[in-house]
């Protein structure tokens, strides 16, 4: 039976940590727009095409509106952060859509990030002083992956990286597809929007320098500003969002690199590949989660098929970065290929707003690797490296190596 | 060669400016993009290809020749 005619449950299991299912080729191939069941048993489109989901992912049709009702539901204990409430009270499209991103998006400039470099540099060198004190063979993951981009953005929106566990259960919760109950992701929900609400109490006494504090100044929407609940989603949406993604993709670039150690040495060797490589890595993340999800409230055709209104469309920008169609020997990992628009951070109006924050956050950890490190390697076989199951953004369970 | 920018359609990801700072800059209100040079030199070329082709707004259009 070819996959036309089959129903592929979604996501495509996948027994490889960094190398992608056989699937996606064939589905490129003969399949472009395939019907798939998701874990909650709902149907959805998948798109594996670059071109498909460029323009999908940019075209304001495919909507955002995952809570309608007749949009199909991710997992059957609710579509975690897809499905929340959180998503409802930022814009999702249009001028206000535009007017959020614009306000916050001043926070995210490249020129900020350059700004923020020393800083992320140090704090990089010191975690990884702290990791090899502790001896070899280190959880690259844990010693550095995750606490980098929780300290960075704790310290943009103000918030005590004290209080980074209860960061990273919340958001787990948020973005775990399968491993909670409704009731747990309820309760982590509540507490989060607590702790925000407290912290931008707080700020309202006592404004500081960063993002919150110069949100709540701008004031409410009559002068131009954002309402207190968006600001306070605002602020749960940032913490989740710098947290997970970021922390993830440091772990699986640095064991993209390292898997095949010649690319290591190209890059000791010439540390002006460094952007391109995290770029590359970026794209050949194979691992990379859910995709995106999008609802059709009116019927719309992609690439020649038309999608009745209600269909709920997953876009895989994993598959797409891989269409030999857009990319010459897209399988292949080259360290200095350029151009390279990958979509591994969306595109459109929507696209990743804190991409320039993850680049910058890539980039250093693998420039200060490179100096501090250089004879790093895995400690385990690639074959070893284990993923975490259910996320939305996937990622790999620990990420063994020495030095 | 000459570059044309569309502040509508930017979404301040600021991806030009990590690219080719020398040619783009964003706006400090808002992330927008700012067109520095509208006719970079010949050294810039491939970096504003490059910042062209990834933009994810596709806001950036440039014409050669000229
Ligand atoms: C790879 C990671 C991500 C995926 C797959 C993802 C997916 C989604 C989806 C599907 C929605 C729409 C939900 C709905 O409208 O019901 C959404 C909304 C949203 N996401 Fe994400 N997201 C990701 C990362 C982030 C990050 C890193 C942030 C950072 C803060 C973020 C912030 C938001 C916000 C603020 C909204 C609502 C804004 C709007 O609709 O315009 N997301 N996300
Ligand atoms: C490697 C790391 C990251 C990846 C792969 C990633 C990926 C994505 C993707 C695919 C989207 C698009 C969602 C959609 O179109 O529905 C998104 C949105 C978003 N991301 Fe990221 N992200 C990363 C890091 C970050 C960081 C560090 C931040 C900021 C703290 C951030 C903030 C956001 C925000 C606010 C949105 C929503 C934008 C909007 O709705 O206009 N992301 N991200
Ligand atoms: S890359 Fe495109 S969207 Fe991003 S700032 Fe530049 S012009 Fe705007």
């Amino acid at each position: 039976m070819s996959l036309n005619e089959q129903v592929l449950s979604y996501p495509i299991p996948n027994d490889t940590a960094l190398e992608p299912p056989a699937e996606w080729a064939e589905l490129r191939g003969t399949c472009p727009v395939a019907h798939v069941k998701l874990p909650s048993g709902d149907q959805a489109t998948l798109l594996t095409r670059y071109a498909d989901v460029k323009q999908v992912l940019a075209d304001p049709r495919f909507t955002r509106q995952l809570n309608a009702p007749d949009a199909a539901r991710l997992s059957a204990e609710g579509g975690g952060v897809f499905n929340s409430e959180i998503s409802t009270i930022i814009p999702d499209g249009g001028a206000e859509h535009q007017h959020w991103r614009r306000l916050v998006g001043k926070w995210f400039t490249a020129k900020r990030m350059a700004a923020l470099r020393p800083s992320m540099t140090e704090i990089a060198e010191r975690l990884i002083d702290d990791m090899v004190e502790r001896g070899q063979p280190g959880d690259l993951k844990a010693g550095l992956g995750f606490p980098l981009p929780v300290y960075v953005i704790c310290d943009m929106l103000g918030v005590p990286a004290a209080d980074r566990d209860r960061f990273s259960y919340w958001s787990d919760t948020l973005l775990n597809l399968t491993r909670y109950t409704q009731a747990e992701i309820e309760a982590a929900q509540g507490e989060f929007f607590q702790y925000m609400s407290d912290h931008l109490a707080a700020k309202r006494a006592e404004p500081g320098e960063d993002l919150l504090s110069e949100l709540i100044a701008v004031g409410g929407p009559e002068d131009g500003g954002l309402a207190d609940i968006q600001i306070l989603v605002t602020g749960m949406a940032l913490l989740v969002a710098g947290h997970e993604t970021t922390a993830n993709m440091i772990g699986k670039m640095v064991s993209m690199l390292l898997a095949d150690r010649s690319r290591w040495e190209a890059l000791l060797a010439d540390p002006s590949l460094i952007r391109t490589a995290v770029e590359e890595t970026l794209r050949l993340d194979a691992n990379s989660g859910f995709g995106l999800p999008r609802y059709l409230p009116e019927e719309t055709e992609v690439s020649g098929t038309v999608l009745p209104r209600g269909t709920t469309v997953v876009c895989s920008m994993a598959a797409a970065n891989r269409d030999e169609s857009a990319f010459e020997d897209a399988a292949e990992m080259d360290l200095s290929r350029s151009p390279n628009p990958h979509l591994s951070f969306g595109a459109g109006a929507h696209s990743c707003l804190g991409q320039a924050l993850a680049r910058t956050e890539l980039q250093v950890v693998l420039e200060v690797l490179l100096r501090r490190l250089p004879a790093l390697e895995l400690a385990v076989p690639v074959e070893e490296l284990e993923r975490v199951e259910g996320l939305a953004v996937g990622g790999l369970r620990t990420v063994p190596v020495r030095w | 060669m000459k570059v044309i920018v569309d502040e509508v359609k930017c979404c301040g990801a600021g991806q030009c400016v990590l690219i080719a700072p020398e040619v783009f800059d964003q706006r400090e209100d808002d992330g927008i993009v700012i067109l520095l040079e509208p006719e970079p030199g010949a050294d810039q070329h491939a970096l504003v290809r490059e910042a062209a082709a990834v933009c994810p707004a596709a806001a950036i259009e440039v014409s050669e020749g000229a």
